[in-house]
């Protein structure tokens, strides 16, 4: 039963349990503090990168450069840029087996559990131990099926035609002040491609991780699902406690081609420090199928709203997002759903704790591009306020061009019910085992979409959300 | 060895109105007692407050289970001293399985030593007795996969409810209107299901009602008469026959100063039916 918490969060009584660290002195290379050109330089020449490349990254330091923080979302304006480290490489080697990955990492490996997880039933792994994937597999079935699944960089080096015709289409360096920002610093990351027909029927998993005090983690995701073709990407993080601020500013691009369907499930527990940034988008094409299942624990700040770009007659679109947000934390999340063809139809189902003092934000966008008859969305977002003190907002913008279309919006924002917390307890739960329950309860809908292992992972961090404002 | 669940003098408020204006009860195990009123007599705050809802202010007196005693306790505490109070209206609760949910309570429970975190009882015996109780009270297995009270008929809730009773295995159990919504079929297969748990375990039960038809199927021994926030009349089965042929009036003549009290319970309840109902929704 993966919603069982009890059942396995015994032993977890850490106030953070994944709050390990380990010693900064084995990191092969660091860049200095700051970002200049001279910086995006080496980044590119360390990686040994192809000069479209080194190009890209450069002008989009320049857009960077020249763009304000935007304001119209969460508190940015004590994040400093010049305080960051923008590159940092943890390794010189890249291990094909476990027992080529040096053992200090392997032992933050063993601690979240990887090589069991592994061992169950992962299709392949691509853990990003810093900015680099110094561990990498993938099943040989998959691989002769040609379903390439590497870290970027790799795949800058070995699939260069392949990443330079999709790099930056779904969003181009220009797009916004991060995404400028992750083109001209980015490291690691996924890459994968689904060839034509190919249906990866086991999940693929990466685990991030950023292990350096005021490091920023710039990961950049490509994945490219051709005509009828269908693939799983799972992507789980947990990051240890630190005392100063870090910025994490990813980039995940999807392509979803005719037929094909695709889902990405995150979940993201970043340390209470980290601001994260990230731009996700996926375009759909026709009777396609995206799904972002979205789980966003921890961070200062967290601004993401995964979107869906419907651009072929038919195309789906579903975005599943939750987020808590505890003492000093502001989540502001949700979902962008563009209808850029007839017959499209979409869903955006979002559900926030806020607790102790923490800000939940909905923020979402519906666009129905005129010409796009037939559309349909639905767009649900729930709030759970546990206490006093927490704030819910709900900032759903909706731009509709076309009549001929079928719109839903439904918005509620609860208190953590007394007759409920009464009921539970008249049956023997405390008051924090029956708050628990009632929130893993209320995101349950999301939870029942994770893979098991993930499932139990939301729950235990969930649980430790939980625990961390009791008592 | 048999306990003893004893209410002396029991003054209750609710937003600062008193309802409750001293009420004794005397239960031990394996006896079936059945309080009896009319609507807005106080029967509903007895029984939340004998649980603990934080909105009941005790005033005054005493509840004991073999001299522990309750009002000091938390609900779940209180539970895990042997009451258990089947709702009249269940609260639903979204994305928990009727089985989780069980399973989590009964360990709670059984184990009243054990510490938060620490392994709830093994599933595969759980599930097994889950099945057995739940075919006793002629429930589809899928039930313990629904979402807790969530979508659940008013005879599911009931049913549900008796479930949890008969896996909890409490001392003593108030049933608070559990006949309220049913129809008669429904009242036979939930009276069976509490028959069952009492003879089984010598639970001492609480019937409320002011419907007589339950009393058919759970026969008590004690029925009390609740009016005006106090326990007017006592006596045995004969006084549920003296209520159906003849009504309340008698009573009411009978104790002038309570029904003054209970016309004006009756007035408040109108006004403010919700808070006195507990459960709205």
């Amino acid at each position: 039963m993966a919603t069982d918490l009890n059942q396995q969060v015994a032993g977890i009584k850490e106030d953070y349990k994944y709050g390990f660290r380990d010693s900064d002195e084995h990191y092969a290379f660091k860049s200095g503090k700051g970002l200049s050109r001279e910086v995006v330089n080496q980044i590119s020449e360390m990686k040994g990168e192809p000069p479209w490349m080194r190009e890209l990254r450069l002008k989009a330091l320049e857009i960077f450069t020249s763009r304000p923080v935007p304001t119209w979302g969460g508190d940015l304006s004590e994040l400093n840029f010049d305080e960051i480290h923008y590159y940092m490489k943890a390794t010189d080697r890249q291990g094909k087996s476990w027992d080529d990955v040096p053992a200090e990492i392997k032992n933050t490996f063993d601690k979240l559990g990887i090589p069991e997880a592994e061992r169950k039933f992962l299709a392949g792994v691509g853990a990003q131990y810093e900015s680099e994937v110094v561990y990498h597999s993938l099943r040989e079935d998959l691989q002769k099926k040609g379903v390439i699944f590497v870290d970027t960089d790799t795949a800058v080096r070995e699939y260069p035609d392949l990443v330079r015709q999709y790099f930056g289409t779904v969003i181009p360096i220009h797009d916004n002040k991060f995404a400028a920002l992750n083109s001209a610093v980015w490291s690691g990351g996924s890459f994968v491609y689904v060839p034509a027909g190919v249906k990866v029927d086991i999940p693929l998993q990466a685990y991030f991780r950023i292990n350096a005090e005021n490091m920023g983690q710039f990961e950049r995701t490509l994945i490219i699902v051709e005509e009828g073709a269908q693939v799983h990407y799972v992507e789980g993080c947990t990051a240890p406690i630190y005392s100063t601020e870090s910025l994490h500013s990813a980039v995940v691009e999807i392509i979803v081609k005719k037929g094909a369907r695709c889902r990405y499930t995150t979940i993201q527990n970043w340390a209470n420090n980290i601001y994260n940034l990230v731009t996700k988008r996926a375009v759909a094409y026709e009777d396609s199928l995206m799904e972002w299942v979205d789980g966003n624990l921890g961070s200062k700040l967290t601004m993401k709203y995964p979107a869906v770009y419907m651009l072929g007659k038919g195309a789906r679109g579903e975005i599943l997002s939750i987020a808590f947000a505890g003492k000093g934390q502001h989540q502001d999340a949700g979902g962008k759903v563009v209808h850029g063809a007839p017959y499209t139809s979409s869903r955006i189902i979002s559900k926030s704790i806020s607790k102790n003092g923490g800000r939940a934000s909905y923020r979402g966008l519906l666009k129905v591009a005129d010409g796009a008859k037939g559309s349909k969305s639905n767009v649900v977002c729930d709030a759970l306020i546990l206490d006093d003190f927490s704030r819910s907002d709900t900032y759903p913008y909706i731009e509709i061009d076309e009549d001929d279309v079928k719109i839903g919006h439904e918005a509620s924002v609860s208190k953590i019910g007394e007759e409920q917390l009464f009921y539970l307890m008249s049956r023997g739960l405390s008051e924090a085992e029956a708050s628990t329950m009632i929130v893993s309860g209320f995101i349950e809908p999301l939870v029942k979409e994770l893979p098991m292992e993930y499932a139990v992972e939301m729950n235990k961090l969930i649980q430790l959300q939980m625990e961390g404002s009791v008592g | 060895m048999s306990k003893t669940l004893q209410v002396e003098n029991l003054r209750v408020a609710i937003e600062g109105k008193e309802i409750l204006r001293g009420v004794d009860l005397t239960i031990r195990q394996g006896e079936v007692h059945a309080l009896m009123g009319p609507n807005g007599s106080g029967k509903s705050t007895l029984s939340y407050a004998l649980m603990g809802h934080p909105n009941y202010e005790v005033l005054d007196g005493s509840v004991t289970i073999d001299g522990v005693n309750l009002l000091e306790l938390e609900p779940n505490e209180r539970a895990k001293a042997g009451l258990f109070l089947a709702f009249q209206y269940p609260t639903a609760i979204p994305g928990v399985t009727v089985a989780s949910f069980l399973r989590h309570a009964v360990t709670n429970v059984r184990h009243p030593d054990r510490k938060e975190g620490e392994d709830l009882i093994p599933m595969r015996e759980f599930r097994k007795e889950l099945r057995a109780q739940m075919e006793e009270l002629g429930m589809d297995p899928e039930f313990a996969r629904r979402y807790l009270n969530e979508g659940f008929s008013g005879g599911e809730k009931k049913r549900a409810e008796i479930l949890q009773l008969a896996m909890l295995r409490p001392a003593f159990a108030i049933l608070d209107e559990t006949d309220s919504g049913l129809d008669i079929d429904a009242v036979r297969i939930v009276s069976e299901g509490v028959n069952r748990v009492a003879a089984r375990h010598q639970t001492g039960i609480l019937v409320i009602t002011h419907y007589e038809r339950i009393l058919n199927y759970i026969k008590p021994q004690f029925v009390h008469i609740l009016f005006g926030g106090r326990i007017v009349e006592n006596g045995g089965p004969e006084l549920v026959q003296v209520l159906e042929e003849k009504g309340y009036d008698w009573v009411r003549e009978k104790h002038p100063e309570a029904a003054r009290d209970e016309d004006a319970l009756e007035e408040a309840a109108k006004q403010h039916q919700p808070q006195f109902l507990g459960t709205a929704s």
